[in-house]
């Protein structure tokens, strides 16, 4: 692709003409018939099969028939000598073989060509003979692949390892297997591309059995290699291996890895130290030889042998900072290198492990070359200052500076987006520094050509500005974007006015006269927007403004689409449901992603799919008739849960899906026997109080190897029941089948069952988490009819940080104002909860906790259904 | 034009390449005959899938010589291979006396082809050092040769093991191709 558009931009520019510019596929086709020529001319013959191959690279297709008659015009070439010419030919071949019928007619000319005495044919013979030959067809070309392998040519045997890998990875499996011992004895070679691909070929060959590799890689390292690239495939080997099984169970890999620290070329050190520094679960000692050669390196004469070490300390730096530390005095050095590429490594990588006098220095430092460095690392020095924020957090006030300056300066999207989150991420991390914070933003957005972060920051503004001690001096920066920027942005700055005026009675009568302004906008969306705020700002009632302004509903859009599709599509007197539409699930985290977890480079805040894994489960089952009546799907449980060991004949992963008065559970179930067929494969599942079970849809036949989905339909029969324990057991029939072609043996089969898991329904499977910015808005708008309250005393729970780990997964519910952070000196914690019940009805908790001893809890529960209410509180329990 | 002229010319100086085609059922003897032909020699062969390409100097003259492979599934591609050729070599296993109708049905429907209207004919009845082996004139019989009108045409008994009778067959073809015209058989 890159290079059609290249290839265009030249085009445009008019610029360069050369012999392949503007070719025409049907005119080099016509020229292509000068191979069928009696007498062949070699230099025009080459040039046309270069225009050829030159248009198929471009991305221009042939037609089968096209292509098909073009191979056999080439196929007339093998009557010239010219190895040039023949040469071509083999890549036209390789080319050709894609999309031309009936290739397997130069089988003969290629075996001989690589069997023959001219060198230059044999290896890319060899490799066009392995393009054309298909699976079936690899045998007849067996006995000269394995001659090839052990050619003295190099060329020769490189060609037929690297074949036989990609005929490998096409799926005949069995016939490389035999080729075993030649790659065995390739890998002995004296030359080292030829040792290198024959490692490559024997690793493919046994990768699946962890004892053979492992006893591979200690064998070849112990007689001692030749090639470089060898060691470093090796190395590579061994980590795979490394990262499969527990470390201690292998340290003979490891010692290899350790070894290899020590080989003479720089290159194999590099790749064992790098290899060392991606191990997971490896501890700071023993990264201290790593960290020793990669030293070394930093005073290479090679600028990429310092850059690497570099860029591998300072990923080293983000885990064990301490590690490094010895060696700063190195990394200070590479400062002033003339690389800036090592340079800004150095000056980030000294920001995470200096102490916190230094920042000044090296922000003055680093601040003297910025504009001579590319995007790329301006935006790891953005990461490296989000990381010393955590560290220092005194030191906020140089750095938003520096940042500030950073937004000033020229620079793409990626760049600007990643300063953005940064000051965003540390304005939500110290409140002190807000109003700075903002400030800044507010001043960015007055000249800012990116409209996707100007919403951002508008958006942010509407929450985090009337929250401030002087809300009043945003309004300006905002209003001013209605004046002057795009309808977009118009938009999100109506809205964020709007919050001012929800929040902050002070500036109700300023925000009306702004809002009544933009009535004349002419943008539809504007004026909407405008007049919608107005009219609920008027009414000066709290829960108006919650509902609409500073908590807006939350529904997926995709399936508000659908919803309203559907309702469109049949007459109906009822007025539209919004509470039939599926609710935005948030993305949840386990850990709340803390800035100090910083990704290497590249975007922080993930884009939302276009389709969520909500839009693929409703359309699958949507399509299941019995699933039809039930309504929308309301909530899909994470991830499977595993009813069976991962390593039995069956292995069965269950999802839960809950809709309004039913449950479906899908079970994934894959056969993993090759030698039988299952059929009527379902999971019966014994009923437990408050559910019925209503119908199964089994799989008719499952063969080997390619998972299918059964489901069970259950009815909520209880409304004040949802939790339970289902007791489930597979059921079939087994039909014994040949492992070959998967054809039963006979038609007789006999029952048999297999015994799964238990199925827990839960609480949070009723429950859909949502977003509510502004807390305490929904919780008035509520209100306290409701409410029902307890105290708990939570004697399983180790601390507050643990009890609101382990509430917000049980009630399955969202955590709202960023409650979900403790603070670990304090021994008391507030925990806001949001989410939706099944049926449509929202929840509001808020979890008053105190650490004195064991943690207790005070929680209050509001919803407008009381039913709901006293669910949640009695799950507690 | 320019192609008339370069054929003209090549053909005045007797540079021109002879293009000749070796076709028959698959174990003939086509790849044998070649290499034959080519090196002098007996090589072992095995099915050829697809083609072999050889260039073939007879007595100063040089033969452009495509053996194309005689299995059930690569007689369908013999076509490809037809445009300017001058001779065909059609070889027959004269010990195969169960395939000979097949042969027969083959050569038939390729001697209707209309890029083959001026291709001299020449039958080889090889393997004729085998016990049994049917005479060139039974040959000739089974594959209807006496009924080919307007064809240049020969039959030979060969044996590509042994060497016997390609010299005759060639020296008749170079005869035929530089000098007069004219049926019959040796």
């Amino acid at each position: 692709m890159n290079v059609i558009r290249g290839y265009k931009k030249d085009d445009e520019e008019g610029g360069k003409s050369g012999p392949f510019q503007n070719l025409e596929k049907s005119t080099v086709l016509q020229e292509a018939r000068a191979f069928n020529d009696n007498v062949l001319n070699n230099k025009k013959c080459t040039l046309i099969l270069t225009k050829i191959l030159y248009l198929m690279n471009q991305g221009v297709t042939l037609t089968p028939a096209e292509a098909t008659q073009t191979f056999f015009a080439i196929t007339k070439l093998w009557q010239s000598k010219d190895i040039t010419l023949r040469r071509l030919v083999y890549v036209s071949v390789k080319e050709m073989a894609k999309i031309a019928n009936d290739v397997i007619i130069v089988t003969s000319s290629l075996t001989k060509d690589m069997t023959g005495k001219e060198d230059q044919y044999r290896g890319s013979a060899i490799r066009a003979l392995c393009v054309i030959t298909d699976n079936t067809m690899v045998q007849a070309i067996e006995r000269y692949m394995k001659q090839a392998i052990v050619d003295r040519n190099p060329s020769v045997s490189s060609a037929a390892l690297v074949s036989a890998l990609h005929i490998f990875q096409r799926g005949a499996v069995e016939i490389v297997k035999r080729w075993v011992n030649e790659a065995q004895e390739a890998s002995t070679s004296d030359h080292l591309m030829v040792q290198y691909h024959a490692i490559g070929l024997l690793y493919h060959i046994r990768k699946h059995d962890r004892l053979a590799v492992t006893k591979m890689v200690t064998k070849l390292s112990r007689s001692g290699l030749r090639s470089p690239f060898g060691y470093c495939l090796l190395i590579r080997i061994a980590c795979k291996v490394l990262e499969r099984e527990e470390r201690s169970s292998n340290n003979m890999l490891y010692d290899f890895l350790e070894s290899c620290l020590r080989h003479k070329n720089d290159m194999v050190v590099y790749e064992a130290a790098r290899a060392m520094v991606n191990l997971s679960n490896i501890t700071a000692r023993e990264l201290q030889p790593a960290v020793s050669v990669l030293q070394m390196f930093l005073s290479s004469p090679k600028a990429v042998t310092r850059f690497a070490a570099v860029k591998t300390l300072n990923r080293i730096a983000m885990i064990h900072p301490d590690v490094v530390t010895s060696c700063n005095i190195d990394l200070e050095n590479l400062i002033s290198d003339t690389n800036r590429s090592i340079a800004t490594l150095a000056i980030t990588t000294l920001l995470k492990t200096g102490n916190e006098a230094s920042v000044d220095r090296l922000m003055k430092q680093i601040t003297s070359f910025m504009s001579e460095i590319s995007d790329e690392f301006k935006t790891v020095v953005v990461e490296a200052i989000r990381s010393v924020c955590i560290k220092f957090p005194r030191k906020h006030h140089i750095l938003m500076t520096f940042l500030a300056n950073m937004l000033r300066e020229e620079g793409g999207f990626d760049y600007k987006k990643a300063i953005v989150n940064t000051i965003i991420a540390i304005i939500e991390e110290n409140s002190e520094i807000k109003d700075v914070g903002l400030s800044h933003l507010c001043e960015f957005i007055e000249d800012c050509e990116h409209i996707e972060l100007a919403t951002r920051i508008l958006h942010l503004l509407g929450r985090e500005g009337p929250r401030t001690q002087k809300p009043y001096k945003y309004i300006r920066f905002i209003y001013n974007r209605v004046l002057l920027e795009a309808a977009t942005v118009r938009a999100a700055a109506v809205t964020s006015l709007a919050k001012f005026g929800a929040s902050c009675e002070d500036l109700l009568e300023s925000i009306l006269v702004l809002l009544e302004r933009c009535l004349l906008d002419n943008d539809d969306e504007v004026r909407d927007r405008a007049l919608l705020y107005m009219e609920v700002l008027k009414q000066k009632q709290k829960s108006l403004s919650s509902a609409f302004i500073l908590n807006p509903i939350s529904v997926s859009v995709v399936g508000l689409e659908r919803a309203l599709l559907a309702y469109c599509s049949q007459p109906n007197d009822d007025p539209f449901d919004i509470k039939t539409v599926p609710i935005e699930t948030t993305p949840y985290n386990e850990t709340p992603k803390s800035i100090g977890e910083v990704t290497t480079g590249g975007s922080v805040i993930k884009s939302a799919p276009v389709a969520s894994k909500h839009d693929i489960f409703v359309e699958q089952l949507s399509a299941i008739p019995q699933f039809s009546k039930l309504g929308p799907l309301f909530k899909s449980s994470d991830s499977p849960v595993e009813l069976t060991e991962s390593e039995t004949e069956y292995v069965v992963r269950c999802v839960k899906h809950t809709y309004l008065n039913h449950l479906v559970f899908q079970f994934d179930v894959t056969n993993t026997l090759n030698d039988q067929l299952l059929e009527n494969v379902r999971v019966e599942m014994e009923e437990t109080e408050g559910f019925s079970i209503i119908s199964y849809i089994p799989i008719a036949s499952l063969p080997y190897g390619q998972p299918k989905t059964a489901y069970t339909l259950v009815g909520i029969e209880d409304n004040t029941i949802v939790s339970g324990t289902f007791l489930n057991t597979l059921k079939f029939i087994v039909k014994d089948c040949d492992p070959n072609t998967g054809e039963p043996d006979d038609d007789q089969g006999y029952d048999d069952e297999y015994v799964l898991e238990n199925v827990d329904i839960l609480l949070s499977d009723h429950m859909q988490r949502i977003v509510k910015p502004n807390f305490a808005a929904s919780w008035e708008e509520i209100g306290e009819e409701n409410q029902t309250e307890g105290t708990y005393a939570l004697s399983s729970m180790k601390d507050i940080s643990d009890a609101v780990k382990q509430i917000t997964g049980f009630l399955g519910m969202q955590s709202c104002e960023r409650s979900d952070q403790v603070d670990h000196n304090r021994t008391s914690h507030t925990l806001l909860l949001a989410g939706v019940f099944r049926g449509g009805h929202e929840v509001l908790v808020r979890a008053r906790l105190a650490q004195t001893g064991q943690v207790t809890m005070k929680m209050t529960v509001r919803s407008k259904d009381l039913n709901t209410c006293e669910l949640v509180a009695a799950a507690i329990n | 034009m320019g192609g008339v002229f370069s054929s003209l010319f090549s053909r005045l100086w007797g540079t021109k390449e002879t293009r000749i085609l070796i076709l028959g059922l698959d174990g003939a003897g086509k790849t044998t005959i070649l290499y034959r032909l080519q090196v002098g020699e007996v090589v072992t062969t095995i099915p050829t899938i697809g083609f072999n390409v050889e260039t073939v100097t007879y007595k100063n003259l040089k033969f452009q010589v495509w053996d194309l492979g005689g299995q059930t599934s690569i007689r369908p591609y013999w076509r490809c291979y037809y445009s300017n050729t001058d001779a065909i070599i059609y070889v027959v296993d004269s010990c195969d006396r169960e395939r000979i109708a097949i042969s027969k049905s083959e050569l038939v429907s390729m001697l209707e082809e209309e890029e083959l209207k001026d291709a001299i004919l020449l039958v080889f009845a090889n393997k004729q050092d085998m016990e049994g082996a049917m005479s060139p004139s039974e040959v000739s019989t089974a594959l209807g040769l006496s009924a080919l009108k307007s064809r240049t045409w020969a039959i030979f008994k060969t044996s590509a093991l042994k060497g016997d009778g390609l010299e005759e067959a060639m020296d008749w073809l170079t005869n035929t191709l530089t000098g007069g015209t004219g049926t019959g058989s040796s």
